[in-house]
């Protein structure tokens, strides 16, 4: 029993941590956000280290690690507020990997491993995706449902650019028949890509309770720090109690996707469920401690309430993955008798 | 990470299980003392088995369990829904206090017989006008002739009616600084100066007692820790919480949980949208208490520091027994309202959730100060 990352995930943790902070200053997210960019010389540099294919195999182009990897990138992603089109890529590999045949995964993974074939996945329902990120950018797109999928080229899809709240990532909506169906368990597919974004949302979390709690010993007002008085400081200690709660879920769903994939299906929406709540409160609750200054333009907070926003949107809300709880936790699974 | 346990972890955890379906002592008797004298057997069945004092060091009659097995076991206990023994006060207070301050000779006197339960141990630190601020207690100890007189009033001490010693903070020094000036006391509860009245609470019952000491006296010998050194003594007795604290509070949850989902069918409300969505996040926070439990456990057992999961515990678990009894009231409809009804007792005992063992807001303040280095409150 050891609830913690391996030596060696500890030191992909701090790579990630370090690489990402020179590369994403605030101001640096900032302009690429308001010039509604990304910075391709970094994605660049995060694809040669192999990040789009942690999870792959290595016989197609990745690197053969977990889910449990892709979780500590994704949180750090998230505190850095990396304006890279990482979730979109992944999700396409995941999608791949999990519910791709032999000869798909032959022919795209390596692409999307070594970030060459730009690819992303959405969440179908009705004949279309609402919210899928860089699909005007992408080669390649996997629309998902619990039962089933397939793969469009992007000649074969109906793309339509979003204009959306988080300006940190670009996203669109998606029509399209046909294309190429993936025959294996999308399901799983789905587990993982909600896991990847509860990771993500925990370090949104982190990030914006550490810019809260920062403020709050900083500002003063009436002769003391803000900090020193209740109603602020149980503020930022319900920040904790959310985003460890967020860590924990999203953690574990990593691990059981490693190492136990029949507890996945329910920590993973629960993780999804949780993280999605906690990522609005906890930037909500951040915006809150800085007052007035947090709902400027100016201050770089609501960038990432918006994405906090957008992910917990993303792939199922907080009230869809909980009705998937419902459903799978036994609790609630068999109809009321009559 | 790995969340797996070990061979030998697992085979602790089957041996304990089989122990537990062969020797459960069934449900307390309604009566208070009947169910006392139960609680005392099963603490001597626990005794016989090895399993009274299950995380003391060895050399003082305990199994110098990993704290991976005292999480096990709270989880197994909880999960059998067996009692807690009689004197769970003693085994996880004051044991570990006499041990880590007591003399040889405070040891070889009371350690034993906290483990078989012939001596029931109670807690006196909390008074009327001194609650979370505890270190303010009035209770004082005046040394006269080699002993010491206490005079003083104390609350919420559990078990006080059945109870052989007393764990006592008192001030011994009225012109020290606040915290300076405490002592920490062995107090014999059979003596006249020592009275007993029950406290009834919201639910009918009376758990807990207030003490009235009046002269009541304690041997020198009594003293524990070196007279003035009481909070720092206290403060240990208070970080003694069992380490599976966590782990047994989430097993109890998740039991919990299932019986509101029982509830929640044979009321017929499961196509209930609103009623699946509390259950659901119900069911996702129970787990999550389990997580961060567990994920304290291993922050513990890497660093000998809490991690700031393992301080949220607690607040989380309050607030969770209170939701969920919540809805299973509001499942209730009408038959909520009624005493009698199942789920009654539960909602309005668990409203001492978030006061005792430290209320919400000053666990919230610890978070804030020590976890998240916010300034000083006050």
């Amino acid at each position: 029993m050891n609830f913690d990352f391996s030596d060696d995930q500890q030191a992909i943790k701090r790579t990630a941590k370090d690489l990402l902070a020179a590369r994403f200053t605030l101001d640096r997210v900032r302009e690429l956000a308001e010039g509604r960019r990304y910075d391709e010389t970094a994605w660049t540099e995060l694809c040669e280290l192999g990040w789009p294919g942690i999870f792959v195999s290595e016989d197609n182009g990745g690197q053969g690690l977990g889910i449990v990897e892709l979780v500590i990138l994704m949180e750090e992603l998230g505190y850095a507020l990396a304006p890279v089109p990482f979730l979109s890529t992944a999700s396409a590999g995941l999608a791949l990997e999990l519910a791709g045949s032999d000869e798909q995964r032959e022919r795209w993974l390596p692409g999307i491993s070594s970030g060459e074939l730009r690819a992303t996945a959405g969440l179908e329902s009705n004949g279309e995706a609402r919210l899928v990120p860089d699909a005007d950018a992408a080669e390649l797109i996997v629309l998902l449902s619990r039962d089933g999928g397939r793969v469009l080229e992007r000649s074969q899809a109906e793309v339509e650019p979003l204009e959306t709240i988080d300006a940190t990532r670009h996203f669109a909506r998606v029509r399209g028949e046909g294309g190429e169906p993936l025959e294996g368990d999308t399901s799983a597919a789905l587990d993982r890509i909600v896991t990847a974004i509860a990771a993500e949302l925990t370090g949104v979390c982190q990030r914006t309770m550490e810019m809260a709690v920062e403020y709050a010993r900083d500002r003063k007002q009436f002769g003391r720090p803000i900090g020193a008085y209740q109603a602020v400081a149980h503020r930022c200690a319900q920040m904790l109690l959310e985003t460890e709660g967020a860590r924990s879920a999203s953690y574990y769903a990593g691990w059981t996707a490693d190492a136990e994939p029949e507890s996945m299906p329910q920590a993973a929406s629960m993780a999804k469920a949780y993280a999605s709540d906690a990522g609005w409160r906890v930037t909500a609750s951040a915006l809150q401690v800085h007052g007035g200054i947090g709902f400027t333009w100016e201050h770089d907070l609501h960038f990432f309430l918006k994405r906090a926003k957008a992910d917990g949107i993303l792939f199922g809300s907080a009230g869809s993955h909980r009705e998937r709880v419902a459903e799978l936790s036994g609790l609630a699974a068999e109809p009321a008798p009559a | 990470m790995d969340l797996t346990l070990s061979p030998s972890e697992e085979a602790f955890r089957d041996e304990l299980r089989a122990w537990l379906a062969d020797n459960h002592p069934g449900e307390d008797p309604p009566d208070d003392d009947a169910a006392f004298e139960h609680r005392r057997v099963w603490q001597k069945k626990l005794y016989d088995a090895g399993y009274a004092g299950f995380s003391w060091p060895k050399e003082y009659g305990g199994r110098g369990a990993t704290l991976i097995e005292q999480a096990l076991f709270g989880e197994e206990m909880a999960r059998a829904k067996a009692p807690s023994p009689a004197n769970v006060l003693g085994m996880v207070m004051g044991g570990p206090v006499v041990i880590a301050h007591g003399d040889d000779t405070q040891k070889e006197r009371w350690l034993k017989p906290i483990l078989t339960g012939d001596e029931i141990w109670c807690q006196g630190f909390s008074e009327p006008e001194s609650g979370s601020d505890l270190a303010s207690l009035k209770t004082r100890a005046v040394k006269s002739n080699g002993e010491w007189v206490v005079t003083g009033q104390k609350v919420w001490t559990t078990y006080a009616h059945k109870a052989k010693w007393c764990m006592l903070v008192a001030r011994t020094d009225q012109d020290a600084q606040k915290h300076a000036g405490l002592t920490y006391f062995i107090m014999d509860m059979e003596q006249e100066e020592v009275q007993v009245r029950p406290l009834r609470q919201i639910t009918g019952e009376a758990e807990f007692n207030e003490l009235f000491i009046e002269e009541a006296r304690i041997p020198d010998e009594n003293v524990v820790g070196g007279v003035g050194n009481g909070w720092t003594v206290a403060i240990t007795t208070l970080m003694h919480e069992r380490a599976g604290l966590g782990a047994s509070a989430a097993a109890g949850m998740r039991i919990a949980l299932n019986e509101l989902g029982e509830l929640a069918r044979e009321r017929g409300v499961t196509d209930d949208p609103v009623i699946r969505q509390r259950l659901a996040q119900l069911a996702i926070e129970v787990e999550l208490l389990r997580l961060n439990a567990w994920r304290g456990l291993t922050a513990i057992m890497k660093t000998g520091i809490p991690g700031p999961e393992g301080s949220v515990v607690k607040w989380q678990w309050g607030e969770l027994n209170q939701s969920l009894t919540e809805l299973a009231v509001d499942i209730l409809g009408e038959d909520g309202a009624l005493w009698d009804s199942p789920w009654t007792y539960r909602f309005l005992r668990s409203r001492a959730n978030s006061i005792e063992g430290g209320t919400t807001e000053i666990l919230k303040n610890i978070v804030a100060e020590r976890v998240l280095g916010l300034p000083k409150l006050r």
